[in-house]
């Protein structure tokens, strides 16, 4: 079990997912003494009054910003009020809150540990080009990040101290290009990066964010900002 | 003076008061209105004076002179575009980021969140 001492936040966060962030809220709350921080990233369904009547902490972005701007959101508030570990969990429910506990555990060892679908737990199966652009992607960061990754782009992941304090100053904002690209920048900063076999759950309520067209186009579109992310120099600080 | 080289001259004078106006009322940034305003004092000289036009272009071996304002033209509209969204990515970066803090904020001000954003 991960130590008692550490005060961790339970970063959800969530755009139009008022059918089932309550569900995901209660859960968590279920498993154990975190705190629990819903992000709204810009919803209209009323995401944020269901969180807050669920007992969230709730922080309301203006407008849409992406994951990337909703997590850098949650990494700044951790980072200023002194949190020890974040973890970022999907409001759609097909994170099951009872693997929190692994993942805070396999940071003990290392900076970032990530909830993995292809890692033999569950079952959790896809095909054709996303299943091609999977692979090339999580090839390239198990290179990057020197540990075998077959799932890079989970949003399911624990930070230690030293992620939350790179992340609150510099995270991807583009979409997918935050899970992916944020791996990189970790590496490059020194940080370590471990994979840890989770099954998923399937999505407990509303409408998936993307099609298969959707998700193979976004997948291209991870793949450019990886290539991008590797071509900066390690040095190089971009303002974002 | 012939006619084409009057309205060359009125086309230039007339952008560099448009520049001149919008700098004056604060519209536009120094830093943009150097550029127009060289684009424009440029376009004068050239109205005034198209012999350096044909110097030019004889000197850099191009045989027709307009090919040579073409040119510097489409070579100063691209360097400006690609400057443009230079601007607007830092722009957008920096909106991002007031955006994350006043969500902050606006957690540790208001007592319950407020209802749903209106999206724009």
């Amino acid at each position: 079990m991960p130590p008692d001492h550490w005060r961790v936040l339970v970063a959800i966060p969530a755009f139009n997912e008022s059918a089932t962030v309550a569900g995901v809220i209660a859960s968590i709350r279920e498993t154990g003494d975190y705190d629990v921080l819903v992000v709204d990233d810009g919803s209209t369904d009323g995401t944020a009054t269901v969180a807050a009547a669920a007992g969230a902490r709730v922080i309301v972005l203006p407008f849409n910003l992406g994951v990337g701007g909703a997590m850098r959101t949650a990494f700044v508030t951790a980072m200023r009020e002194g949190y020890d570990r974040v973890v970022q969990v999907d409001a759609d429910g097909q994170h099951d809150p009872a693997e929190i506990a692994s993942l805070l555990e396999a940071t003990e060892t290392c900076d970032i540990a990530i909830g993995a679908r292809f890692a033999g737990a569950g079952d959790y199966d896809v095909h054709g080009p996303r299943r091609w652009a999977m692979t090339i992607l999580a090839r390239s960061l198990t290179r990057v990040t020197g540990t075998t990754l077959t799932d890079t782009t989970s949003g399911f992941r624990a930070n230690s101290r030293r992620a939350i304090e790179l992340f609150a100053q510099r995270y991807p904002a583009e979409y997918l290009g935050d899970t992916v690209e944020s791996l990189v920048i970790a590496s490059r900063a020194g940080l370590t990066v471990a994979q840890v076999p989770v099954s998923m759950r399937v999505r407990q309520g509303g409408a998936p964010s993307h099609g298969t067209m959707r998700a193979t186009l976004n997948l291209g579109r991870a793949t450019l900002a990886l290539a991008v992310a590797l071509s900066r120099r390690a040095d190089a600080q971009a303002e974002s | 003076m012939n006619q084409s080289q009057i309205l060359g001259i009125l086309a230039a004078l007339g952008t560099l008061a448009f520049v001149v106006a919008m700098l004056r009322r604060g519209i536009l940034r120094e830093k943009y209105a150097v550029l127009w305003l060289l684009v424009s004092f440029s376009l004068l000289v050239l109205a005034v004076a198209p012999r350096l036009l044909t110097w030019a272009a004889e000197a850099l071996g191009i045989a027709i002179p307009s090919n040579l304002l073409f040119l510097i033209t489409g070579v100063v509209l691209l360097l400006v575009s690609v400057q443009l969204s230079y601007e607007v990515s830092r722009l957008e970066n920096r909106v991002r980021r007031l955006a994350e803090e006043v969500a902050i904020l606006n957690e540790r001000t208001a007592p319950s969140p407020p209802d749903g954003p209106d999206n724009h």
